[in-house]
């Protein structure tokens, strides 16, 4: 125990400063409403969709969580079901396997919701593109509100897209 | 084994590890796996290629590994839709046969499991996407088309569906619990679900640009795949990359384990309720991803490994800051494994949970990480070593008790043994040149590559085309062994500890469903 607490106090507070909301992301002219923006309040939470990634957007969605970047400290929370969630997290082209699980996950998260695309494959389809087994990018399945570039994005880039994200229409 | 043993005319690969091809007939295809068995040769790989571009039909094509070399067969069909199954020889063989079906419509004659196995209904049953005369944006049906689990009845059992999209940011497959109270019965997976045509699109890339593809196919892993691949692609061009590139490569392979087993310790603490874990092991990882970033230009290395060599070299700054780094993390790690080896409640929850016993482990064909858990001790690095390994002294880790405990474990001693390995790289880098660009590759060549990759081994096959095209390639994620045994590592465990046993093995889905 002692050796645990000596630890924690080692290795002291290592959480950095927040990106900024990024405009350039948006991928929609929607608005929230003021109201709807009142109840977010900052917090929010994310429900994460892997709809067919190589999986290395997953390692830096893991990564937001560590105490660098601890996105949780935002508020911005990691929840269990879609229909806890505010906003869709979808990583990686859209298998066509997967592409009737994204739309029922979707369907299931209540309104209002976002969605951020997350990575090149989420952006455009990446590397993967369009094929007999991938529909390519999110918004060829449900509609995208924020779309963020990398392959994958850096957890300060995946940050700034959620951020952007509840900041619509500020 | 020697390849003579195998009675079949076999003619050695160049590239960098040992490695013979020869073709064979269906007579002998059973029979030489029944040798290999016997000569306590294991599976790699099984795929199948169509060939009718080149007027001739389709082909089997299987890999074995076994007394430091790989023997890879090639079974041409001709227009027989059919090909003797190995699974009685091999159980592992049963999903990559089905597979096989699923993509070429070539069929394991008598083999008991005839469900689709990739396929969910994006293409038709009678539809083969891997087949030259498929276009690659082939329309499919895009209906999902149920799948028959295997029905458990009794007193008392339920049955639980847990996914594709799941509860925490892990990758989608389906899985089918059935449960008496909390015990589990049996568990059934269903993967497949991330397949999105990687092979298909690998056949549209030539030997160059097939490489960024390649470091795609399971993200975490992407230094053994590119590594793998690059390995096949100098095999067929029959070229070396300079010695300071390859030894390069094996520091990112090093540096992809070390990354990779630190967010898998922290997980598991995590997972048995230790939150504390999670937290130390992940600033570890995130320093090292940042050294990554500042030193390889990747944080996770993507890209970094190309066919000839590296992009990206160390100047003498560089080496002195990784071995520092190598310093603190290995008193970081050792002060971290104390804490985790004292700790009652973790030790309770990883201790004889998810057993695979080593003569199960043994039956099936495990190998890899969890292989090496169940006394499993094959380790490429050891047992088919390019180079630099083969000056290294690699000690495998091994460990015989093969439940949630002993995987922690291999994953603690390998990280010291990378660390280890990396010191000796650092001090031993050779040379100045870092590639070697491949240049022209025959037409109807064949190579292969294999690394062991933080999972286990990585194995990429490679048939080129004219014009330094690919013609077919196969990538093989040894997950494909280890998942079928993950459902026999949680029966008798209660539901709620599939998580943790679940993470103990760490499979790839991308990697698997290609
Ligand atoms: S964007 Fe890159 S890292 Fe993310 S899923 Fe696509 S290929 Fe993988």
């Amino acid at each position: 125990m002692q050796e645990i607490l000596r630890l924690i106090i080692a290795k002291g507070l290592r959480t950095e400063p927040a990106p900024e909301p990024d405009p350039a992301l948006l991928a929609t002219t929607r608005r929230l409403g003021e109201e709807v923006r009142r109840c977010f309040n900052g917090a929010l939470t994310i429900r994460h969709v892997d709809a067919g990634s190589c999986n290395g957007c997953e390692l830096e969605i893991h990564a937001v969580n560590n105490p660098f970047y601890n996105l949780e400290g935002l508020g911005i929370r990691f929840v269990a079901s879609p229909r806890h969630a505010d906003v869709l997290l979808v990583t990686g082209p859209v298998s066509r396997h997967m592409e009737e699980a994204l739309r029922r996950t979707y369907e299931a998260t209540p309104d209002p919701k976002l969605v951020v695309a997350l990575g090149d494959c989420g952006c455009t389809g990446g590397v993967f593109g369009e094929s007999y087994a991938s529909c390519g990018r999110v918004s060829n399945v449900i509609p995208v509100d924020v779309a963020v570039p990398g392959c994958p994005p850096s957890p300060l880039a995946i940050m700034r897209g959620i951020l952007t994200a509840i900041a619509i229409g500020r | 084994m020697n390849p003579e043993t195998l009675t079949i005319g076999l003619n050695p690969l160049p590239g960098a590890i040992p490695a013979w091809h020869g073709e064979t007939y269906a007579l002998k295809w059973d029979q030489t796996a029944q040798r290999v068995r016997g000569h306590g040769g294991f599976l790699v790989s099984v795929w199948g290629s169509d060939d009718s571009d080149r007027g001739q039909g389709c082909a089997m094509h299987v890999a074995y590994a076994a007394s430091g070399a790989l023997a890879c067969l090639s079974l041409p069909l001709g227009q027989h839709r059919t090909y003797p199954d190995l699974s009685p020889v091999y159980p592992a063989a049963v999903r990559m046969q089905r597979a096989v079906k699923d993509l070429l419509g070539l069929q394991a004659s008598g083999s008991r499991d005839t469900r689709p196995w990739l396929r969910h209904g994006a293409w038709a049953a009678g539809e083969a996407p891997l087949r030259k005369d498929y276009a690659i944006d082939g329309a499919g049906t895009r209906r999902s088309e149920p799948y028959a689990f295997v029905p458990v009845s009794g007193d008392g059992v339920h049955e639980i569906p847990v996914g594709p999209v799941h509860a925490g940011t892990i990758e989608p497959g389906h899985f089918r619990f059935h449960a008496v109270g909390e015990r589990i019965l049996r568990l059934e997976a269903r993967l497949g679900y991330t397949h999105k045509g990687v092979e298909k699109l690998l056949e549209t890339c030539t030997l160059d640009s097939g490489a960024r593809l390649a470091g795609r196919i399971s993200g975490d892993s992407t230094v053994a795949y590119t590594w793998a691949y690059s390995m096949a692609v100098e095999g067929v061009s029959r070229i070396e990359p300079p010695a300071r590139a390859i030894w390069l490569r094996a520091l990112l392979l090093e540096r992809e384990r070390i990354a990779n087993h630190l967010g898998d310790l922290g997980a598991l603490g995590n997972d048995a309720g230790f939150a504390f874990g999670l937290t130390q092991f992940s600033l570890l990882k995130e320093d090292m991803l940042r050294v990554n970033e500042s030193l390889f230009g990747h944080r996770y290395l993507m890209d970094v490994v190309i066919p000839g060599g590296v992009r990206g070299d160390l100047r003498a700054g560089d080496i002195d800051r990784l071995r520092r780094e190598a310093d603190t993390l290995g008193r970081a790690i050792a002060a971290l494994r104390a804490i985790y080896d004292e700790h009652a409640g973790l030790q309770d929850r990883f201790i004889k949970a998810g057993i695979v016993t080593p003569g199960l482990a043994l039956t099936l064909g495990l190998w890899g990480l969890a292989g090496r858990a169940s006394g499993m001790a094959w380790d490429a690095r050891v047992d088919l070593p390019c180079r630099p390994y083969d000056e290294l002294s690699v000690r495998a880790a091994v460990r015989r008790n093969g439940d949630v405990a002993a995987r922690v474990n291999v994953r603690f001693d390998e990280v010291f043994e990378s660390l280890r390995i990396t010191r000796l790289l650092l001090d031993g880098l050779p040379g100045t040149a870092i590639c070697t660009p491949p240049g022209q590759a025959p037409d109807r060549a064949f190579g292969v590559g294999m690394v062991e990759g933080w999972r286990g081994p990585v194995f990429i096959a490679l048939h080129t085309g004219a014009a330094n095209r690919i013609h077919r390639l196969h990538p093989h994620d040894p997950s494909w062994q280890n998942w079928p045994v993950l459902e026999h590592a949680v029966m008798g465990n209660i539901v709620p500890d599939f998580p943790l046993i679940n993470k103990s093995f760490n499979l790839a889905y991308s990697g698997h469903d290609l």
